[in-house]
């Protein structure tokens, strides 16, 4: 991470006033307005369409990895995704992958 | 009589609100970790849990800035994750936009998954309640979440200047993402949506900073609604 103590904070400020002004955007305006049917349909996509897009490159080529992509990687995440696309509960999904993951670091310390 | 029913709606919501913990303790302990281990200070790992207040973002700011993004796209990739939440805020406004401002700015801050979900559904289940329990109960949901979140984000924080540095925690990141998308995969125009995103993501992985994420999102979010409606009308 290649950032000055003042961009930290600039990020984490700005990021604090924009995530607020969007919770509180139709909250904050006097009656209820309505919001466009086209645009709310679209908003309903938003974590489906940037968290797999932002996911796809740390698991087909891993920056950090000692040496890229392992079987271990792939493993890890396709037992998260299956996980938690069956049982529908983040948690688990979480549970699996982090299992497999960290399973050879556990196995050597036991 | 109204205090009674103010008090008790209040409770409602935290009761309601329990079994959300068993998913918000381990996500803001794994910020914590993750986000010392990335480098930020124990202030600004605790900032961003107080201030922001929205787990998917923080990971995903966290994200690209292990990546070295530009500024500029760190905040847009990660605010486009928020981008849902305006939507909950249009959900909310006929229920609660008669409450006073200042209500309304700290029902704003705290207007996240767990309480839009599960005030939208109590509004909508009990039309009659008042608008003073409406807000109690909404207090209540939040108000066990969020000191939640923050305390268990100076735990993780802790934990992470434990961890020994040769254990590749930063992989951390993408499983939970991966984790929180898989449940949401539930029509066929969200598995499209999200393949849509991940084929752009990488085919444009080479574009500066960022950039490409934006593009395949929007991209991305187009096609889940061109697919939803195809399916609709053929239905």
């Amino acid at each position: 991470m290649n950032y000055s103590q003042f961009e930290i904070w600039l990020i984490i400020a700005l990021m604090a006033i924009g995530t607020f002004a969007i919770r509180f955007s139709f909250l904050g305006l006097i009656g209820s307005k309505r919001m466009a049917p086209v645009i709310e349909r679209m908003l309903r996509f938003t974590p489906v369409a940037v968290l797999p897009g932002m996911v796809a490159p740390l698991v087909f080529w891993p920056t950090d990895a000692t040496d890229g992509v392992t079987l271990l990687h792939l493993a890890a995440a396709s037992a998260a995704v299956g996980t938690a696309y069956l049982t529908r509960k983040v948690i688990w999904g979480m549970l699996a992958g982090l299992g497999i993951f960290f399973a050879p670091v556990i196995l050597a310390l036991v | 009589m109204t205090r009674f029913l103010e008090r008790s709606a209040f409770w409602t919501g935290v009761v309601d609100v329990l079994p959300f913990i068993v998913m918000v303790v381990p996500f803001a302990t794994l910020f914590g970790v993750v986000a010392i281990e990335a480098g930020l200070s124990l202030a600004q790992t605790l900032s961003f849990s107080i201030l922001v207040i929205a787990g998917a973002s923080q990971f995903a700011a966290l994200q690209l800035m292990l990546d070295n993004a530009a500024i500029g796209f760190i905040l847009a990739a990660a605010l486009a994750v928020n981008l849902r939440m305006a939507m909950y805020s249009a959900a909310l406004a006929p229920h609660l936009g008669s409450a006073p401002l200042l209500q309304r700015a700290f029902i704003g801050y705290l207007n996240f998954d767990h309480s839009y979900v599960l005030a939208v559904a109590k509004y909508e289940d009990q039309p009659d309640m008042p608008l003073p329990s409406r807000v109690a109960y909404f207090a209540g949901i939040s108000l066990t979440i969020a000191p939640l979140w923050c305390l268990f984000t100076y735990i993780g924080a802790e934990i992470g200047t434990w961890i020994p540095s040769t254990l590749e925690v930063s992989f951390v990141l993408p499983l939970a993402f991966l984790s929180t998308v898989a449940p949401l995969l539930k029509s066929l125009a969200h598995i499209t949506a999200a393949c849509v995103s991940i084929v752009l993501a990488l085919a444009l992985a080479s574009l500066p900073s960022g950039s490409g994420l934006l593009i395949a999102a929007f991209c991305a979010m187009v096609t889940g609604v061109i697919v939803e409606t195809l399916l609709e009308r053929s239905a």
